[in-house]
């Protein structure tokens, strides 16, 4: 066995009990006399809700019903507003949206409850797609939302972009657009409450229990010793189980409540797909001015997202969607407005990238649009426009740390062959008969911040340590969740590495807001630089107080600090504890949006490999490398699953996971509908690192685990340029739209038959209008 | 209301074990089976296209969601609870957390029967016939590329074979 | 989970006799269960109509497949796997091998039958415009004794079939001969456990100047399409002029594709063009 230090590849901590199906996910969990519960919800996207009629003949003796009526705190969902209610309430803004709860301990007795259950709404009109929203077709009475269709506005400028356009050689315009995404987890939302002695206890899959506590203070009205959030084993989040569990977690409290039982409340998979977050649909509309040489002289971009019925984590999203629209390009003159805007939809969410994708997509297809018009060969144009150290950003941001995105993309593009294949393959495809595939080859750029966005890290004012326990064993106390991305490993290793301990000695604390403090959610790629850089530092105070007070030598070996361990716990438990610091050389400014963002970026260069079959339009990616600079990378067997993952992920983004909507719903809410990736729809994923140590992260390691969701997508659709020889500015990108694009460039040589047309995409089955 | 179903008497032996249930008739296997306390079988969609609640039915890779209980009368039936029983189960959960193939863990147990399945039939598959034998297994979290390095990790080992990167 | 298990009435008859003698009596009132990939799933999502199902997985004499000289019986409850796996089957009928590898995955395989996607009359069927290609007839049975229909008889409307209520399908027959060409497509939204946005199989020979061929397709009408009206216009005019033009022209007359949930109707037009397309190259090439 490796030692457990900062760079090893060491097994998964929990490993074990996933291998033999003794791991407990929230469903495995049962107690006595428990019920479960289920949730009503609205069948339309905007209405008065007239009432809830209960069948008469129905039995409801035993069912335990909640509604708006019986919440004991506020009947709001706390997050950045307080605008999304836990039952909606008179007014219902989005479909799906839960009215009322049911509760009883036999699921058949509850499926005939909620056949028997009327909902009667007075329809009204709603506003149902982002082009709707930007054509201000939103109604006014009652307003799609209180504060009106527009949720949030952020400007980005740097310069004048406007002085460019005219002296320009190029002026580009282009427009594209990104669909929603669901998460997909592979483990449906689930929570457990019950109540005892005055405290409510929730335990579910989740990302952030401290999220789930504060949303239960304020729905239940309790102080936070009243409520307690333990983190079930948690069968996949990307996010959305960062904000969403909040909402189910106050549906089974209430039903506890009410009920005085436990109560379990796990969505089947039609409804989690319908009713929970998805990543923001975008349209980004973007100008920018190059020099003949393909300097990038200005770039303006209109950047919308749509949020859904309800603000959420919007204005978080809009604003990392914003930062990263202007990509890893130098560019003195840079603007970037960021607006999003509310429809009548579920809301939107926290999904793996937070808007990044969004705007590197943006960003990407503009610079390949470029590169065309400008006869340059797409990744020419990135490398004469790549940041340097020492060039500022959009935002002001002095590119300090070591860095060379040069070096970084040549590896790329020697490592995956770009040149000579890109060059094969433009022969090949004018020489290739009606059933030979048609290949491309296609690079993206990017970057991805790390930690909270701008204040945000200050203002959770994160803690996390380590209690040195019976026996010697040092648990590690943060509120970092194990969802399936290696946290709690990568953990032990950094503590194992700063205290120079045997990986046995370490122990990680179950994520329960009774036993640990307040390390922040599980989100925004911070796990590792941030908290990892809590329990270093912690780790660092244990370690000097075992070599100050129990004589352990500065070179002692792993067993010699394990008995020192076990000698000191014998004094009884101790803790050492550590509090996030901002490092002063971070500045940013929330009212002039200017200043570092983030601590320190991944950069990323990956290149995508596509075949076309001429006869259907599909699409296979047939290889792909993902190279990346993380910093230091604490376990590359997990890191690489990692980004295996996360291209996967970027792979349906591009090519297959289409939320089809109609009426405001979900209309393909089913995983024979929605379709991700299997097996035979992947290929091996490469992937690389290069380590440039960077931030303040443990040994210089930063965030990775959303890199690879901003990149995936447009190196895909690069390589599809190339293939298809025609552009597309919009992904999902389906055989429908990829079809109709190759055949048109075939020309007459093949007949594709007279019923042929160009399709337009999604409108054709009731999507957004074009 | 029509007259309600009466539950029929059920014997199966799972993992090893005979076991004597009543159930209805139409309940889902998947269900019987947690219920039996085998957790280790997952719904992650119940319709079929995820294959968490994959398992081992008379020795063939069936979804438990789709199996009405009756048609499970005297099958013999294994899931991931008697992996450590069968060899060839028993390596792949080795060859798994020796290669990383496992991440949040939800689809595994359902993977590793499914490839199970695969080495029962064909001691030594290529890595084409380890995406098709695992295509109906969802995986959200690793992309498939290090649960296939598991498997032929583990075909490797069976096979006789010593250490080596695949 | 939308179903309640309890209002699920599953009898399991032991024999064929049995289950035909519970359908004579009460025709209409169960409805036949075979892998229960199908009305399992619509069970779960709680819109299963019928509650009474006749479970036909103790049947052995449907999973039997009988080899003739001149043809190929398979038992209506043979699973994909088992077609996969019979060895006359997999070597003189490969598309139907095929479309059953690529029906779902495996596990689906495992339980899904041939008789239960007949039945079940999805328009999206893969194996069914495989068994028109191979000119398949199918055995259906009763209390009153057997009759033998072609599968192109057997699809009347959008999932309504020639089944009568006491029957059961028990046989697929599959005449053995030669084709020299022959070609078999599907076309998904993924490589595995995908529905089919369009599916088309041919079979056929050149005689006498023409070609001979029976192509299938599915997904494009509301039912499987045995395409006649393009068979006759390859029969005339194969092999002169822009005989492929004049197929395609004739298979959108005989399609009727539309946009859902799925796909577009313009896509699948496009796409079953391309596919006749391909199956005429192999044509054009056998020819020689």
């Amino acid at each position: 066995m490796p030692p457990n230090r900062i760079g090893s590849p060491s097994r998964r901590v929990e490993a074990l009990s996933k291998l033999t199906g003794a791991a407990r996910f929230v469903d495995d969990l049962g107690m006595e006399g428990m019920i479960h519960g289920i949730t009503i919800r609205s069948p339309l996207p905007r209405g008065h809700l007239v009432g809830l009629h209960l069948d008469p003949s129905f039995d409801w003796s035993e069912v335990t019903v909640v509604g708006p009526s019986d919440i004991p705190g506020c009947n709001r969902v706390p997050l950045l507003d307080d605008d999304q209610p836990v039952l909606a309430d008179g007014i219902v803004n989005h479909a799906e949206e839960p009215l009322l709860l049911l509760g009883h301990r036999d699921p058949a007795h509850l499926e005939r409850a909620r056949r028997a259950v009327r909902v009667e709404m007075l329809e009204l009109p709603g506003v149902l797609t982002l082009r709707q929203a930007l054509r201000n077709e939103a109604p006014e009475d009652p307003p799609v939302h209180p504060r009106g269709p527009l949720l949030k506005e952020i400007t980005i400028l740097k310069g004048d972009p406007g002085s460019q356009w005219g002296a320009a050689d190029l002026v580009v315009e282009d427009e594209v657009e990104t669909g929603a995404q669901e998460q997909l987890y592979i483990e449906p939302q689930g929570m457990m409450a019950w109540v005892q002695d005055g405290v409510v206890t929730v335990h579910g899959s989740l990302q952030c229990p401290f999220y789930v506590r504060r949303g239960l203070e304020v729905v239940l009205g309790l102080g936070p010793e009243k409520v307690r959030v333990i983190q079930a084993v948690t069968g996949g989040g990307f996010g959305g189980k960062e904000e969403y569990p909040t909402i189910l977690a106050a549906h089974a409290a209430l039903l506890a409540l009410e009920s005085g039982k436990p109560v379990k409340m796990i969505y089947d998979r039609a409804e989690d797909l319908a009713a929970t977050t998805k990543r923001h649909p975008s349209l980004t509309r973007s100008r920018a001015a190059f020099s003949r040489q393909g300097t990038l002289l200005a770039l303006d971009m209109e950047l919308n997202l749509d949020a859904g019925a309800y603000t959420t984590l919007s204005p978080v999203v809009l604003s990392r969607a914003a930062l990263h629209a202007p990509g890893p390009y130098r560019c003195q003159h840079t603007r970037v407005h960021g607006r999003a805007w509310a429809t009548n939809t579920p809301p939107h969410g926290a999904f793996r990238g937070f808007g990044a994708p969004q705007g590197c997509f943006a960003i990407e297809r503009l610079m390949d649009l470029a590169a065309a018009r400008l006869g340059l060969d797409p990744a020419e144009l990135r490398l004469r426009n790549l940041l340097r150290r020492g060039d500022t950003t959009a935002t002001g941001q002095v590119m300090r740390e070591e860095m060379d995105l040069h070096g970084l993309v040549e590896l790329a593009l020697a490592g995956s062959g770009y040149r000579r294949r890109r060059a094969e393959y433009e022969g090949a495809n004018r020489e290739a008969g009606p059933e030979d595939p048609r290949r491309g080859i296609g690079l993206a750029v990017f970057m991805h911040g790390a930690g909270f966005t701008g204040s945000g890290e200050v203002r959770l004012a994160s803690r996390a340590g380590l209690e040195l326990g019976a026996g010697g064993v040092v648990r590690i106390l943060a509120a970092s969740t194990e969802i399936g991305q290696g946290a709690a490993t990568v953990l032990t290793q950094v503590a194992c590495d700063a205290l120079g301990a045997p990986a046995a000695s370490i122990d990680v604390a179950v994520p329960d807001t009774s036993e640990v403090p307040d390390s922040g959610p599980t989100v925004a790629s911070r796990t590792t630089m941030v908290v990892g850089s809590l329990v270093e530092r912690a780790a660092r105070g244990l370690r000097e107080d075992l070599e100050r007070e129990a004589g352990l030598a500065a070179d002692a070996d792993p067993e010699a600090v394990a008995e020192a361990l076990r000698a000191m716990a014998r004094g009884g438990p101790r803790r050492w504890m550590a509090d996030y610091e901002h490092p002063e050389w971070v500045q940013w400014d929330e009212e002039a949006y200017v200043g570092d963002p983030y601590p320190t970026y991944a950069w990323a260069a990956y290149v995508a490999q596509v075949a076309v079959d001429p006869l259907t339009g599909e699409t296979a990616v047939e290889d792909f490398l993902a190279l990346q600079d993380a910093g230091t990378v604490v376990n590359p067997l997990l890191a690489e699953g990692q980004i295996e993952g996360g291209v996967a992920q970027g792979i349906g983004f591009a090519l297959m996971e289409e939320v089809v909507w109609s009426g405001g719903r979900m209309a393909n809410a089913r995983l024979s509908n929605y379709v991700i990736p299997t097996a035979m729809d992947l290929p091996r994923i490469r992937v690389e690192f290069r380590e440039t140590p960077a931030g303040y992260g443990p040994r210089g390691a930063k965030g990775m685990g959303e890199l690879p969701l901003d990149g995936t997508a447009p190196a895909v659709l690069a390589a599809l340029d190339q293939a298809m020889g025609t552009r597309l500015t919009r992904i999902p990108a389906l055989p429908e739209q990829i079809l109709p694009g190759l055949q048109a460039v075939r020309g007459p040589a093949s007949r594709g038959g007279p019923g042929l047309q160009e399709v337009r995409g999604p409108a054709s089955r009731g999507g957004p209008h074009a | 209301m029509p007259e309600p179903v009466a539950p029929v008497r059920l014997r199966m032996r799972v993992n090893g074990a005979d076991h004597r249930l009543e159930a209805f008739p139409g309940e889902r296997l998947l269900d019987v089976l947690r219920l039996l306390g085998m957790t280790g079988v997952k719904e992650g969609c119940g319709e079929g296209e995820c294959g968490a609640c994959g398992i081992l039915m008379d020795g063939r890779l069936v979804n438990s969601c789709l199996v009405p209980a009756i048609q499970a009368l005297g099958a013999e039936i294994v899931t991931i609870e008697g992996a450590a029983t069968d060899p060839v189960l028993r390596q792949l959960q080795e060859s798994f957390m020796e290669r990383a193939g496992a991440q949040c863990g939800i689809c595994t147990p359902g993977m590793v029967l499914a490839a199970g399945a695969l080495l029962k039939r064909r001691r030594d598959p290529n890595e084409a016939e380890i995406r098709r034998a695992l295509g109906g297994n969802l995986c959200r979290c690793t992309g498939y590329v290090k649960i296939i390095d598991s498997v032929l990790h583990a075909a490797r080992r069976l096979n006789g074979a010593g250490e080596g990167h695949p | 989970m939308r179903g309640i298990p309890q209002d699920l009435d599953i009898r399991s008859p032991g024999s064929l006799a049995e289950a035909l003698d519970v359908l004579g009596r009460e025709p209409g009132a169960w409805q036949p269960l075979s892998g229960g990939t199908d009305l399992m799933v619509l069970h779960e999502a709680g819109v299963l109509g019928p509650r009474r199902l006749l479970d036909l997985s103790r049947l052995e004499e449907l999973r039997k497949t009988r080899v003739a000289p001149d043809a190929v019986e398979i038992g209506a409850g043979c699973s994909y796997m088992a077609i996969q796996e019979h060895p006359v089957v997999a070597r003189e009928f490969p598309m139907l091998a095929q479309a059953a590898r690529e029906t779902g995955a495996w596990a689906i395989q495992e339980r899904g039958t041939l008789g239960g996607n007949l039945a079940n009359a999805s328009p999206a069927a893969d194996s069914v415009p495989v068994l028109m290609a191979y000119g398949a007839t199918l055995r259906l049975s009763s209390r009153s004794g057997d009759r033998l229909l072609p599968v192109d008889a057997f699809f009347l409307a959008y999932r309504r079939t020639a089944l009568r209520p006491d029957e059961l399908i028990t046989g697929i027959v599959l005449p053995r001969r030669e084709y020299p060409v022959t070609y078999f497509r599907k076309v998904g939204a993924r490589r595995a456990q995908a529905i089919s946005k369009v599916v088309l199989a041919g079979a056929g020979s050149w005689e006498d100047g023409g070609l001979e061929c029976r192509i299938g397709i599915g997904s494009v009408a509301p039912v499987p399409l045995r395409l006649r009206s393009t068979e006759d216009t390859l029969r005339r005019w194969a092999g002169t002029g822009d005989w492929q033009g004049r197929a395609t022209d004739c298979l959108m007359d005989e399609i009727a594709p539309i946009d859902d949930i799925r796909s577009t109707a313009s896509y699948r037009r496009a796409v079953a063009a391309n596919l006749l397309l391909a199956f005429l190259r192999r044509a054009e090439a056998a020819r020689g």
